[in-house]
């Protein structure tokens, strides 16, 4: 079993076509091992969470703290609407279960591309662009993490700023593959009927295309662990204040007071409005 | 790799050469159905079923289609024959093409069978050629014969179905990234009749409409119809609904003998006092499945069978029709088609 399968084009050359479709699986069972190796690690493994004290005071703290305007929680929600449909009408016919599934396919790609738009504007001019890429101080804490929790010696990491590492981390492969197939996915709209475009897949050659197709594939089947995952922590019980707040737009304050650092993540300001930092 | 023997100068006489030889695989020659099955278990995906022999021929000399096994259905006595069958018809799967048309009660109810069944090809084809292979027979179209890794044949790209294509055979109707039509003519006869196509494997026996047999592109883009490795087409039961009814059937061609459809239509209908009680329709080569006309059996119920009605008829039938390049007379074609099945020869007139 190869990782992409190869075909002959008209002119003789091997070009590839698409990706193996076993690599559905692989990513699954790859995703649910992670799941489960966390789940076990968490449990029984992972050291008592410990920060740094906090240098600022934290003042009179409001009870919620406002993590997302309903912006960002409209295009969280219609994102991850596309995004499921997606995936279920590009992998259920290739597990079995046959549709026909290629009008949903590229309606759901046109919302998630037309999101994505949405989200780069917004994130580019309302909101804190910097506040969901990592920063020095989250290498730094991720590597004191290691130490300590491979029982090494190490001060305890910082409290986070708006968004935990791991947060950011996922945020970036979604970007990657969220890219990946949606700018892929426009082009291969080319090669169906749809009302946008003439049918026309001699646009690019066939090693172009096949290379996009290969592409799409990858990033496709990736996300299918990647959502596995953001499912998985999203209903993790000490994840769920964090999941609440992607409907209700606020975190509660304890939670902010333990894990977040007020100088990261200057709340007093935020809930004024004026660096809200979404 | 067939694209390996077209290189070079010397790419088609090496290609006819090999065109003459039959590739190695080995063959089974079951003697009864359970043998056939057991085989087409055991070998699943990489075993080629055999009815008459016509379409696999080509498959395999052309190297495009490559089993490791290829279960020949020829001796399995179980297969052929005409039965009563609730007042009705079982026909059995590998039943030849002559033997439908000439049997009496098919002649007698169900007329449209074997006018469709005698539409095949040639008289040679039809004393070789089965029921259940001209039903299961793979599409025409070139580019998939030619052997280029299309989406029916797994890939990513449709050759017939681009700007520059060479399309005029190809589909007006539900096409769905590949392009190519069904070329059977017993298959709109068929559905038209209400059939059900007995299908079994080693789990048991089940039974599909005809009209849901075939698979269009939107479902399944690399198959033709309902079957899967293990399965096996054995009978095809026709019931005694359409008995006796009025039937048309009429096959456009290139030319009149040994030739594939342009397209093809299919009617029966009950009509009483002047206007049609009930009536089924179907139409092939416009679509990559046979495909029943609901909209126009829904129009046409309780009418009477005029010109006019034709007419209408046969724009309803073409509503989501979308030409390709070249096969834009198909649209015309179609709807002169229906309102003929509709409205009959001497009242309908080309338009």
């Amino acid at each position: 079993m190869g990782v992409v399968e190869f075909a002959t084009s008209p002119w003789g050359q091997t070009v590839p076509i698409h990706i193996s479709f076993a690599l559905i699986w692989v990513c699954a069972i790859g995703g649910l091992l992670f799941l489960i190796g966390h789940a076990i690690w968490l449990r029984f493994f992972a050291p008592a969470e410990e920060y740094e004290p906090v240098s600022a005071p934290s003042g009179d703290l409001p009870a919620k703290v406002r993590r997302h305007s309903l912006a960002a929680r409209l295009f969280h929600w219609v994102m991850a609407a596309a995004m499921l449909t997606l995936l279920f009408t590009a992998f259920a016919p290739k597990l079995g279960y046959q549709f026909g599934w290629v009008t949903y396919h590229w309606i759901a790609g046109l919302v998630l591309t037309a999101s994505i738009v949405f989200h780069v504007i917004h994130a580019s001019f309302w909101m804190d662009r910097w506040s969901i890429w990592p920063d020095r101080i989250d290498i730094r804490d991720a590597l004191r993490r290691w130490k300590r929790a491979t029982g090494k010696s190490a001060p305890p990491p910082q409290r986070f700023a708006k968004y935990p590492l791991e947060n950011k981390m996922y945020h970036f492969a979604i970007v990657l593959a969220g890219l990946s197939v949606t700018l892929t996915g426009v082009f291969m709209m080319k090669r169906v009927r749809t009302p946008f475009f003439t049918r026309n897949p001699y646009i690019f050659g066939d090693m172009t295309w096949g290379l996009m197709y290969v592409l799409h594939g990858l990033a496709g089947v990736g996300l299918i662990a990647l959502i596995m995952m953001h499912i998985y922590f999203a209903v993790r019980p000490e994840k769920l204040v964090i999941t609440k707040s992607m409907i209700t737009g606020s975190l509660d304050g304890e939670h902010y007071k333990e894990h977040h650092d007020p100088e990261r993540w200057p709340v007093a300001a935020a809930s004024r409005g004026a660096a809200s930092g979404l | 790799m067939l694209s390996r023997d077209r290189e070079g100068a010397g790419g088609e006489t090496k290609m006819a050469i090999v065109r003459d030889i039959m590739p190695a695989f080995e063959l089974f020659q079951p003697a009864n159905i359970a043998d056939a099955i057991a085989l087409l278990d055991r070998y699943g995906r990489d075993a080629w079923v055999m009815a008459g022999g016509l379409d696999s021929f080509d498959w395999l000399k052309d190297r495009i289609k490559k089993p490791k096994v290829v279960v020949d259905l020829s001796q399995i006595g179980e297969l052929r024959g005409i039965r009563d069958w609730n007042g009705g018809l079982e026909i059995g799967a590998m039943t030849t093409l002559t033997e439908v048309v000439r049997h009496p009660v098919v002649k007698e109810k169900f007329g449209i069978l074997s006018t469709g069944a005698e539409a095949a090809a040639s008289p040679q084809i039809r004393n070789q050629g089965t029921l259940g292979g001209n039903v299961s027979q793979d599409t025409r179209c070139w580019y998939y014969r030619g052997g280029w890794k299309c989406y029916r044949a797994g890939g990513n790209v449709c050759f017939a179905d681009t700007p520059t294509a060479i399309n005029r055979e190809h589909a007006i109707i539900g096409a769905d990234r590949c392009v190519a039509v069904n070329p059977s003519d017993s298959a709109p006869a068929l559905i038209v009749l209400d059939a059900q196509m007995v299908i079994r494997n080693s789990r048991g026996e089940r039974s599909v409409n005809a009209e849901d047999y075939f698979v269009g592109p939107d479902i399944d883009i690399t198959r033709m119809n309902v079957l899967k490795p293990g399965d096996l087409l054995t009978a095809i039961r026709i019931p005694a609904t359409w008995a006796g009814a009025q039937f048309y059937f009429e096959k456009v061609r290139d030319r009149q003998v040994w030739d594939f459809p342009i397209l093809n239509v299919a009617s029966a209908m009950v009509v009483s006092n002047g206007s049609i009680e009930r009536m089924r329709i179907a139409v092939n080569a416009a679509a990559a499945r046979p495909l029943r006309l609901t909209v126009v059996e829904d129009f046409m119920r309780g009418k009477q069978r005029t010109a006019q009605m034709g007419d209408m008829a046969g724009k309803i039938a073409v509503g989501p029709a979308e030409p390709l390049r070249y096969n834009g007379y198909k649209i015309p074609l179609m709807r002169n088609l229906v309102k003929r099945a509709v409205s009959g020869v001497e009242e309908a007139k080309w338009a």
